[in-house]
């Protein structure tokens, strides 16, 4: 499609949904929102880029293809599972450190479970533009 | 040819190293001798799947060790014998480890104390027996056995574990010996039927009984040496193995002893029966190898003293004399070019040493004195006077089934080396290298020894066995050359006589056998009617469900949708009541008429583009729903998957041509007609449902323990990522799988390695 309002619209645009995607992603665990709904949101930022200026810039964009994206998402995801085992849990039991933690506050959550809410993030990103630019390309 | 130069080369260290392995797990095997003789039952344990009582356990008494000594002294012969027999072969590499695989798995079959254990090595050897079977995997017989052996033990060994998990259920237990402790327990529960035939599938289907025998006679597609340790010493023993191996815990009742006699005699008289119509000397030998699996399993049916030590006997015997003269088949084959009985003839001179084997283990099959064989057969009939179910029977079988052995004998080892070549041999005879001989030349000596010295097996092997059968050692009963004139000397003498008689006749016995054969049932054949059968039956409910065509897949879900929900609401006469309507409130209702609107737009437009945007309504509609009662997670997910499914399906549908062409209406009362009624079935569903008050123990449980447990407020997010996080990861799993998967299919136009180009194709479709 040939727009130059969409196009600059979208390089404005494109930026802030992935930005948003990822605030998206990070405040799931206690407000609407988590690795799906993130993962889909980043993908459209991508989807907008790609039809407004066509797959390959969106592809030169990504630099990484996405489908190795997706992969590499299963595989983190995979990885914080695993995680629990090593700390003599079941698998895919959530692992947390609080860091900085005091008395009244519990400083900062980092856990296993944002790992794998991560994982979830980049599977469902990775395999949305998977299926978007191969069928933007092959149709 | 430089068939001398490759066996003088050998196969190096992959030669050798399952000969070491299998001579070393040997002697490591005969030390437990004095410790089983003594009476001791010794066990080791490792916890494998605690959380299921499965554990990965053995036991070394009697029977497992008896077992344990000939997989691992007959697997040290066949080794070395194969390493000569196939040397230079250029798999040969493969075939030991297939080989050596099957011998481990065999032994922990046998020494297996855990039914779940037991079954996976009993698997373990069907896998690598198929793949021995199929070692010729360049002729189609060779892998058509393979797979008939596959698929006839296969689906015996599912109705065993299926058995395996019902007895595990029933005694509260997976090891063995703790269900075989509970004496008469089994035998009076209500499901010792179910047991018993599930776990006699898997047994009869393993040591190929009447009517599953198909498969083994096929399965000498093998290389010789396999047959001779699979099919006929080790393999096909499991199931005679775990049938006496349960013995003490099912044997007793009426169905146990006419099943295995019944089954096991008529196996016995018509494989024996079979093996004269035999000219294939391999052939004859894997039909007599049948009739020994009968004859074990009909003694299995009984319970005295005499019946087991026949048994035990019978088992040390077989395996000794038979895994002897398949070697011998082998030695023959690789001397002379052919396994042809009636070409054969003549080879004592070139060949003194096979002779001398095939001699002494054929006396022994015959059962002539001082042979152990000759003690096994006292024994049998000793105990075949004694049986429980018609002795008159089980006599009159084993006189039958022993007079065609020793026919049979005469037949395999007798003729091809004293009586004159009935034909041109494809070469010259010559004698097999000592590698080739020992194993043969050592267990057709073993044969003399024991006949000899009985008391060498009895106190070792033969009483624990028979204490493992019926747990005292003292029902063993004597293995003795002379016991007198009595009933079974009489009937041995009766034997031979018949026997002799038999194989003076035997050519023209065969030519009688081979015209009655024409006319009876053949269950090779009719396994391949069954395979094809099932082949058209997959192929037929393929093209029905599998059309190919979006709009039939999508009927006949419907369709499923309608029948299924619609029928069982009449048929339950659950019909929903009218629904409360006063808490509907005029935002409810506006969302209502949207959706509505979307959903008729949709289906009325001629455009495409407006069917899309249209149903893109709908899912916006559905979205605002889930806002409004507050799942916003949901409604955002909604939202998002809505917008990404309009842009995807926006492009495909762009580029195919308008739904109306020029003018035509396109009325479709069928499908309008389906997309009403599924709706109304939905909605009565849904109103069904909501009838019923909604059960809030997990709702609870979640909003309870969020917070405190996993450190989230977020509940929906907190159950994907934490509470149900496995059930999750399968799900991205699949996105993934499907991702590649359309990737694949959409990306072919590039890579086409023959230039077919499916654009081409897509393009023509379009146009």
């Amino acid at each position: 499609m040939n727009s130059v309002i969409l196009q600059a619209g979208t390089r404005a645009l494109s930026g802030l949904l992935l930005l948003f995607s990822v605030y998206m992603l990070l405040r799931g665990h206690n407000e609407p929102g988590g690795g799906f709904i993130g993962g889909l949101i980043g993908s459209t930022g991508f989807v907008l880029y790609a039809i407004a200026c066509g797959t390959g810039d969106a592809r030169r964009a990504l630099r990484v293809l996405p489908q190795n994206i997706a992969v590499a998402g299963l595989g983190i995801a995979l990885l914080a599972g695993i995680a629990a085992a090593l700390f003599g849990d079941a698998l895919f039991t959530g692992q947390w450190l609080f860091l900085g933690a005091t008395e009244t506050d519990k400083g900062l959550p980092l856990s296993t479970v944002l790992v794998f809410d991560i994982g979830v993030y980049l599977v469902v990103f990775g395999s949305v533009l998977t299926l978007v630019f191969a069928m933007e390309e092959e149709i | 040819m430089s068939e001398t130069a490759a066996q003088a080369k050998g196969n190096g260290l992959v030669g050798l190293a399952p000969v070491g392995l299998a001579a070393g797990l040997f002697v490591w095997f005969l030390g437990f001798l004095p410790a089983v003789s003594a009476g001791e039952v010794l066990r080791l344990q490792w916890d494998w799947v605690p959380s299921l009582g499965i554990s990965l356990s053995f036991l070394v008494d009697g029977l497992s060790l008896t077992f344990a000594l000939l997989i691992s002294g007959i697997g040290a012969l066949v080794f070395l014998y194969s390493n000569t027999y196939l040397a230079g072969h250029p798999q040969f590499a493969r075939f030991a480890l297939f080989l050596a695989g099957f011998m481990l798995s065999m032994l922990g079959l046998v020494l297996a104390d855990n039914l779940i254990a037991l079954f996976v090595f009993w698997e373990l050897t069907t896998i690598t027996s198929y793949l021995l079977i199929g070692f010729g995997h360049e002729t189609y017989k060779g892998r058509r056995s393979a797979l008939q052996a596959l698929f006839v033990t296969g689906a015996g060994a599912l109705a065993l574990l299926a058995g395996f998990i019902l007895l595990g259920m029933v005694a509260g237990s997976f090891e063995l010996s703790v269900i075989l402790a509970q004496g008469d327990a089994l035998k009076a529960h209500a499901l010792y039927l179910p047991i018993l035939i599930l776990i006699l599938a898997g047994t009869f289907t393993k040591s190929a009984q009447f009517p599953f025998h198909f498969w083994l006679p096929n399965a000498m597609a093998a290389p010789t040496p396999v047959s001779a340790f699979l099919h006929s010493a080790t393999m096909v023993k499991a199931g005679v193995y775990l049938m006496a191996r349960l013995h003490p815990g099912f044997a007793g009742t009426d169905v146990w002893m006419w099943t295995l006699t019944i089954a096991g005699g008529f196996t016995a008289v018509f494989a024996s029966v079979l093996a004269l119509r035999q000219s294939d000397l391999k052939q004859a030998l894997a039909y007599t190898t049948l009739m020994a699996l009968g004859t074990l399993t009909l003694f299995l049916g009984q319970e005295s003293g005499y019946a087991m030590t026949a048994f035990a006997t019978f088992l040390i015997v077989h395996s000794l004399y038979k895994a002897g003269l398949f070697l011998v088949v082998g030695c023959i084959d690789h001397g002379t070019g052919t396994r042809e009985a009636d070409i054969l003839g003549g080879l004592a001179r070139a060949m003194p040493f096979t002779a001398l084997a095939a001699a002494l283990a054929s006396l022994s099959m015959a059962g002539f004195p001082p042979f152990l064989g000759f003690i096994g057969k006292e024994l049998l009939y000793a105990g075949a006077l004694e049986a429980g179910s018609g002795p008159a029977l089980v006599v009159g079988a084993l006189v039958i089934a022993n007079a065609l052995m020793l026919a049979v004998a005469g037949v395999v080892a007798f003729r091809p080396f004293w009586r004159p070549a009935g034909g041109a041999m494809p070469h010259t005879p010559h004698e097999a290298p000592w590698q080739m001989l020992a194993g043969p030349v050592i267990l057709a000596v073993l044969g003399v020894v024991f006949g000899v010295f009985p008391a060498l097996l009895q106190d070792t092997l033969i009483a624990p066995t028979v204490a493992s059968l019926l747990g005292s050692a003292e029902d063993a009963k004597d293995l003795k050359l002379w016991a007198g004139v009595n009933m079974p000397l009489i009937l041995s003498i009766a034997t031979v006589a018949l026997g002799l008689a038999i194989y003076l006749g035997h050519v023209r016995l065969r030519a009688a056998l081979a015209r009655a054969e024409l006319a009876a049932p053949n269950f090779d054949n009719g396994w391949d009617r069954f395979l094809e059968g099932l082949k058209g039956l997959a192929a037929w409910q393929t093209r029905v469900l599998q059309s190919g065509e979006l709009r039939i897949y999508i009927l006949v879900t419907f369709l499923t949708v309608l029948v299924g929900l619609g029928g069982t609401m009449l048929a339950r006469d659950a019909l929903p009541g009218l629904p409360d309507m006063s808490s509907v409130t005029w935002k409810n209702l506006a969302l209502a008429v949207l959706i509505m609107a979307g959903a008729v737009m949709a289906a009325l437009t001629g455009s495409r583009i407006t069917a899309m945007a249209s149903l893109g309504v709908v899912g916006i509609g559905v979205a605002m729903i889930f806002i409004v009662f507050g799942a916003p997670d949901v409604a955002i997910t909604q939202l998002l998957v809505e917008t990404l499914v309009v842009v995807l399906v926006a492009v495909a549908l762009l580029r195919l041509p308008a739904l109306d062409p020029a003018g035509t209406r396109d009325w479709r009362p069928r499908d309008a007609l389906l997309g009403l009624a599924v709706g109304a079935v939905v909605t009565l569903t849904l109103l069904a449902v909501l009838e019923v008050p909604m059960d809030r123990r997990l709702t609870d449980y979640f909003e309870v323990t969020s917070w405190p447990e996993a450190f989230g407020r977020n509940i929906v997010n907190v159950i994907l990522v934490d509470f149900r996080a496995l059930d999750t990861f399968g799900e991205i799993a699949v996105v993934v799988i499907a991702a590649l998967a359309a990737y694949a299919l959409l990306r072919t136009t590039d890579q086409g390695p023959t230039g077919r180009s499916s654009r081409t194709r897509k393009g023509e479709d379009a146009s």
